[in-house]
């Protein structure tokens, strides 16, 4: 068959580029240009694509492979890095991952490689595409600790079908061992870290470029309003952060946590840990893997990336998915919920704030 | 898979001519400054390409400096003239490597076929008298678009301002006599003319040089500092020779015929639209969209299926952007959907027919897929 594999010049997508081409398939390499690397990390000269690309093209060559790079630099400021910004200006914790996927990935990418006649588009994710009952489902990665699931669950459930995710069923190590055997020249590429468009680390300053009130200073409060100290900007703030609260962050013998953010106010509201846990909230631009339940549904539900579902009922109004937790949780407008069956993805959506 | 290469504007295939010559210099020992007998025949096989290639175009060898490609022969006259005081004023629609060399330049706008504005020109250098130089392409590369440079100079005479032209896209296609009496410098790539990359010249045609960007050990008469690469010189001098002895026995009315039959077979592709139809354009050259489908994926399609083809200017990176030049046409969503075919001297009728089935069962397929 003909597959397009989204190269973003890791270990992982060009393992998945290699296995693909060595069962046979025709394989077509895709790399996304989303930013521009010399202004990312503002060095003047720099090359606009960076090393990714050019180790996509480097694993390419190698593989003997029909390979792309192209342009998403306007879509990806428009739908993710835009984004990310006014999700921070509204006091929220966005996750720009699942943006470029359920913007990029996996619909613009995924027209192209359709537009080219591919039968598939694989990628490096690790997840699994699953048969239940003849359908395709979404479930987790057979590796807990690399598990992304939670950052796929905006797939179109009609695209499952023409995905791949052939590292689904491995560890990382095995993707490496996998990569040495197959002389990948990417073979001992360390992990990407943290948010892709902003390489220095500093998410804050490129919110302040783009969102100059969320950079604005204003008053850490508690619950009942007094307030225990100024902060830099509600953008450097999300909720459950205890650090970087300055004269705030204690108050009497208590460690404050961050407990929302109001953008409005543009106040950051703090509280001891115990006043953390909620059992209730609600996600909107809710995407269902499953048909769209019409009674509460009995479920797991992972509301952050690196945290275990956990038991919660889901009721379905339509438009909003309202979430009961089973036992108390922290709740990051924002992030995402998601829900499980066992490792199936039934579908998630993106918290509100209360 | 047989391959349909139709990119000729991106680069020429090899001329035969062009390839003995680089292998004869390869073979030439000796640094054309040095004194002793082997420097003194690097020097003679230097000279001798200086003089081919003034005689193909009726300049004097003294006109001709070397230089490592049409970017950077383009960069000397810009940056180097701007350098001198003048201000710089280059055409909407010029390659990147002239806008990039003179990053505070008034643009000059185009009309719809990409031929840029005299009237714009006029009011421009009247309003301000400061000395000028004016870059303006002979052809487009990516629509083939033919600028009015007989027009252009004479304005730029009547303003005291110098014209620069990147004639690049020329040698082998069309014939360079109006450029050249149009131009106070001009610049010529080899491998646009199917000699070897790496080397370029520019023709100083009247009294005022450019200020050198690389100074070096002062060859080329100061131009050009850098030992002159003389396989790429002596093949570039070659291929010119060989292009423009081709292009006057038949070779340029041959790609008159084949973009014809191109145009004509095209018709039966409803969707498809020519652009810059309007202008006179290269005989090699058609820059064509498909509405509603990316640039980008079009050439990846085609490529696939055989063809190559191109879309815009390619970044170093290999990325497909927008097209400045067809933004500059005021063609809007449509210069981010199209391509351009560009034919080289060794086109035949059969690459023309498989890029017309290739191209039409494209646009039947995405046709099939926007529905």
């Amino acid at each position: 068959m003909r597959v397009v594999v989204a190269m973003s010049g890791g270990v992982d997508s060009s393992v998945v580029a290699a296995l693909m081409a060595e069962a046979g398939h025709e394989v077509i390499g895709i790399t996304l240009q989303l930013y521009d690397h010399g202004a990312a990390v503002g060095r003047k000269g720099a090359c606009c694509a960076g090393q990714d690309i050019h180790d996509a093209r480097r694993v390419a060559d190698r593989l003997g492979i029909d390979h792309y790079v192209l342009d998403m630099e306007a879509r990806f400021r428009a739908a993710v890095i835009a984004d990310f910004a006014d999700s921070y200006a509204r006091g929220e914790t966005p996750i720009p991952c699942v943006r470029c996927n359920q913007k990029l990935k996996f619909v613009d990418l995924l027209a192209v490689a359709r537009d080219l006649g591919a039968d598939a588009l694989a990628t490096g994710h690790y997840a699994r595409i699953v048969e239940d009952a003849g359908e395709p489902a979404l479930a987790v990665a057979a590796d807990a600790a690399r598990d992304q699931s939670y950052f796929l669950f905006a797939t179109r459930r009609e695209d499952l079908a023409f995905l791949r995710f052939p590292l689904g069923d491995m560890t990382k190590d095995r993707v490496r061992s996998h990569a040495t055997r197959l002389g990948l020249p990417v073979a001992d590429k360390p992990d990407s870290q943290d948010i892709c468009f902003v390489p220095s680390g500093s998410y804050a300053d490129l919110v302040t470029k783009l969102r100059p009130e969320a950079a604005e200073s204003g008053e850490i409060v508690t619950e009942d309003g007094r307030v225990l100290g100024r902060h830099r900007g509600i953008a450097r703030y999300t909720v459950g952060q205890a650090k970087g609260l300055g004269e705030a962050s204690r108050d009497g013998e208590q460690r404050m946590h961050v407990l929302r953010v109001e953008s409005g106010a543009r106040r950051v509201v703090v509280g001891p840990r115990a006043a953390l846990g909620r059992n209730k909230l609600e996600a909107g631009e809710v995407n269902w893997l499953i048909e769209p339940p019409a009674s509460p549904l009995r479920c797991a539900a992972k509301l952050r990336g690196r945290e275990a579902p956990a038991p919660a009922s889901v009721r379905w109004d339509g438009s909003v998915a309202h979430v009961t937790m089973d036992a108390p949780a922290t709740v990051a407008p924002g992030q995402a919920a998601v829900f499980y069956d066992g490792p199936r993805v039934l579908g998630g959506g993106f918290i509100r704030a209360a | 898979m047989t391959r349909t290469y139709l990119d000729a504007n991106a680069t020429e295939p090899l001329r035969p001519a062009a390839r003995d010559a680089v292998l004869a210099a390869l073979d030439t020992l000796g640094n054309p400054s040095s004194v002793h007998r082997e420097g003194r025949a690097a020097r003679r096989m230097l000279e001798e390409a200086r003089e081919r290639l003034a005689v193909a175009f009726g300049v004097r060898p003294d006109a001709v400096h070397f230089t490592a490609g049409g970017t950077e022969a383009n960069a000397i006259a810009v940056a180097g003239f701007a350098t001198a005081g003048r201000r710089v004023i280059v055409g909407a629609t010029e390659h990147d490597c002239i806008r990039r060399a003179s990053p505070g330049a008034e643009i000059l706008p185009v009309d719809g076929d990409g031929r840029a504005s005299l009237a714009a020109l006029e009011e421009m250098l009247e309003a301000d008298a400061r000395p000028a130089v004016v870059a303006l392409m002979l052809a487009n590369n990516e629509t083939g678009t033919i600028q009015p440079l007989a027009e252009a100079a004479a304005l730029c005479r009547r303003y005291r301002a110098l014209l620069h032209v990147d004639a690049v896209q020329g040698p082998g296609r069309i014939a360079l006599d109006e450029a050249i009496a149009a131009a106070d410098t001009l610049a010529l790539s080899g491998h646009k003319a199917g000699g070897p990359k790496g080397a370029g010249a520019l023709l100083v045609l009247g009294e005022a040089r450019p200020e050198a960007v690389i100074r070096g050990g002062g060859q080329e008469r100061g131009m050009r500092g850098g030992t002159e690469p003389l396989p790429a010189i002596a093949g570039m001098a070659a291929a010119i020779e060989a292009a423009e002895a081709w292009r006057r026995s038949g070779g340029g009315e041959a790609l008159a015929d084949l973009k014809q039959r191109l145009l004509a077979g095209l018709a039966a592709v409803p969707s498809a639209r020519v652009i810059a139809t309007g202008a006179p354009s290269l005989p090699n050259t058609v820059s064509l969209a498909l509405p509603g489908a990316a640039s980008a994926t079009q050439v990846m399609a085609l490529d696939l299926a055989g063809i190559a083809v191109s879309a815009g200017s390619a970044c170093s990176s290999g990325k497909v952007a927008e097209s400045h030049v067809l933004a500059a046409m005021g063609l809007g969503e449509l210069a981010g959907e199209a391509i351009r075919v560009s034919l080289p001297w060794t086109a035949s009728e059969t690459d023309i027919d498989a890029f017309l089935a290739a191209y039409s069962a494209m646009a039947a397929r995405l046709a099939r897929r926007a529905a």
